[in-house]
């Protein structure tokens, strides 16, 4: 800008106008802002408020913090947090794993058939999650095809109770999320791979780097943002994980693969119905998202 | 050396593709079998897909769901882009510190659970029931209207508003054009392949949503889909042939909508994390 100096030549925008301009831009976002107050933020104050009453359906009167006390002697709520650790635990970093090396592999332009690999392994992300959670259900029966199969190969010599055991029913949630969300973080890899400087595996390679240290010493740090990414929106979800606990297991077998959202969910629509205690519980996810995302943009940003 | 590499790559990519696929070859080869025929691990095609059909559009309520999760998903995938878009628009093209602080504050919203705000929103739903039924609990409205607002398309609508070339607004305003005028005739038609990433998301969200209908909707007319899906599942003697029928009706749409626009439904997921 030459032409700091001379204010007084430049035609300013009538006040006026310039006051209905911004008016009119604060139209534009008004209906989203009302709406996310009135869809968000309210019922999250709500639900605070909520959490420090207690009573069957309507009937609630102020009990102070004996909801957050309720909460450490109660088995069910325990195991549900504990089953939504394990899930967090194991599968985010095995989907995160996989879907990167699948990415990597991906990305070899030599590579033939690369669109249909592409294609088939990111298939899963366009079935609804209540879908595939009843097509994996019948998959891991105990006439499922699962045993079958492992029969067939003789790996097993009599069917697994897939379902009805507490270690096996876990595993299979855990397969069943990974089959459906690893192609999708796939595809954030795969795109960020695309705008990584090829000559920086040139001149790797020419040091005598190994695809293994070209892997962890170019391709991680650089997709470090998305892996954040990635991993926060992962986290979250899993935090929240619903639609297969209850279309799969249904919680079961006890309440071996029983998460938060569906303990939530059980508490407000299917126990004697208690809102109070359910909004207490449901605040233990929101601490939870906030404080695992935060450790995972401080353990991004401190290796900087 | 180098070609144990590549074989063992080929392999390891073919066995996670068919791994991938596997599930919809079983769903497609389960909706022409019979019930007996799914259980006992059949995996070639059969003769039943037409018995199938007739018992889910007879007996259960396919059509009415079908019809349910059409309406909701249309009229969400157009209020989502509607006011998704106006607001991207508004925060990116009238830019004013105040603005900005309110867009931060907005986007905090995408951090909230669900779970968390779903019993203050069924309360909600519920206390507005009595005063104007048409929207309260078991109505379409209600699983619509929480669905339509969210801070991800304002989000999604701003990062691409930014590559808008923003003379068209000062354009439009020489010409006369009102602001609104300008928004709807100029830059809706310039951002046609950003209004269709976001339909896909939108329309996908949409039809494949199951805890909020499942919490707000009661009558079995109203269902939608994943929730005549769910309780097909959930039966004591379910007959597999006819769910998994089902199963290939509900994810046709979503498939489909997803291999005609494959790459616009990439660059929206891209478009989204893009700083």
């Amino acid at each position: 800008m030459n032409n700091v100096n001379v204010p007084y030549t430049v035609k300013k925008e009538p006040v006026v106008n310039r006051f209905k301009k911004n008016y009119i831009g604060w139209i534009f976002i008004l209906i989203a802002a009302a709406g996310i107050c009135l869809f968000y933020f309210y019922p999250m104050v709500q639900a605070l408020l909520l959490s420090f009453q207690s009573g069957m359906g309507a009937n609630l009167e102020f009990v102070g913090l004996d909801n957050y006390f309720r909460l450490f002697n109660d088995p069910t709520f325990l195991a549900a947090l504990m089953n939504t650790f394990i899930y967090l635990l194991i599968q985010v970093p095995v989907m995160i794993i996989l879907a990167l090396f699948l990415s990597v592999l991906l990305n070899d332009a030599t590579l033939r058939f690369r669109g249909f690999f592409r294609t088939a392994i990111f298939l899963p992300c366009v079935t609804s999650l209540v879908a595939y959670a009843v097509i994996f259900k019948y998959l891991f029966g105990v006439n499922g095809f699962i045993n079958q199969f492992l029969l067939d190969l003789s790996i097993i010599s009599e069917p697994l109770n897939w379902l009805s055991d507490p270690l096996l029913a876990k595993i299979t949630i855990i397969a069943a999320i990974t089959w459906r969300w690893t192609g999708y973080n796939m595809i954030f890899y795969l795109s960020a791979l695309q705008n990584v400087d090829r000559s920086m595996y040139e001149a790797a390679k020419m040091d005598g780097a190994s695809s293994f240290q070209q892997f962890f010493y170019i391709t991680i740090p650089m997709l470090k943002p998305i892996i954040l990414f990635t991993s926060i929106i992962s986290t979250i979800g899993t935090l929240q994980i619903f639609d297969e606990i209850m279309n799969i297991t249904n919680g079961g077998p006890g309440n071996a693969t029983l998460s938060i959202s569906m303990y939530i969910y059980n508490l407000s629509f299917k126990y004697s119905p208690d809102f109070g205690y359910a909004a207490t519980v449901s605040y233990v996810i929101v601490i939870l998202v906030i404080l695992l995302s935060l450790i995972q943009f401080k353990m991004a940003g401190d290796e900087k | 050396m180098r070609k144990v590499k590549r074989i063992g790559t080929y392999l390891f990519l073919s066995i996670t593709a068919i791994v991938s696929i596997f599930p919809f070859l079983w769903m497609l080869v389960s909706m022409t079998n019979k019930s007996v025929d799914v259980t006992q691990g059949r995996l070639l095609p059969g003769t039943h897909l037409f018995e199938n059909l007739k018992v889910l559009f007879e007996s259960v309520n396919m059509v009415s769901a079908l019809w349910n999760s059409t309406i909701v998903a249309v009229i969400t995938t157009f209020l989502t882009l509607l006011i998704g878009s106006l607001a991207g628009y508004g925060f990116e093209i009238y830019r004013t510190q105040g603005k900005d602080r309110i867009f931060n504050i907005l986007l905090l919203s995408m951090m909230i659970p669900f779970a968390a705000i779903m019993i203050p929103l069924y309360r909600l739903f519920g206390r507005v029931s009595s005063s104007m039924p048409f929207i309260g609990i078991d109505t379409l409205a209600a699983v619509i209207l929480p669905t339509v607002i969210t801070a991800f398309f304002i989000f999604f609508f701003r990062q691409n508003t930014k590559m808008f070339a923003k003379e068209l607004v000062e354009a439009g305003r020489i010409d006369g054009l009102s602001e609104l005028g300008i928004f709807f005739r100029i830059y809706v038609p310039t951002m046609k392949t950003t209004y269709a990433a976001a339909a896909i998301i939108a329309f996908m969200n949409s039809w494949n949503n199951y805890l909020w209908p499942l919490v707000v909707l009661q009558s079995p007319d109203k269902q939608t889909i994943p929730l005549l899906i769910s309780n097909l599942g959930a039966g004591y003697t379910p007959d597999f042939g006819v769910i998994m029928t089902a199963i290939v009706i509900a994810t046709l749409p979503t498939a489909i909508v997803f291999f005609l626009m494959q790459k616009h439904f990439v660059a929206g997921m891209m478009g989204s994390v893009k700083g």
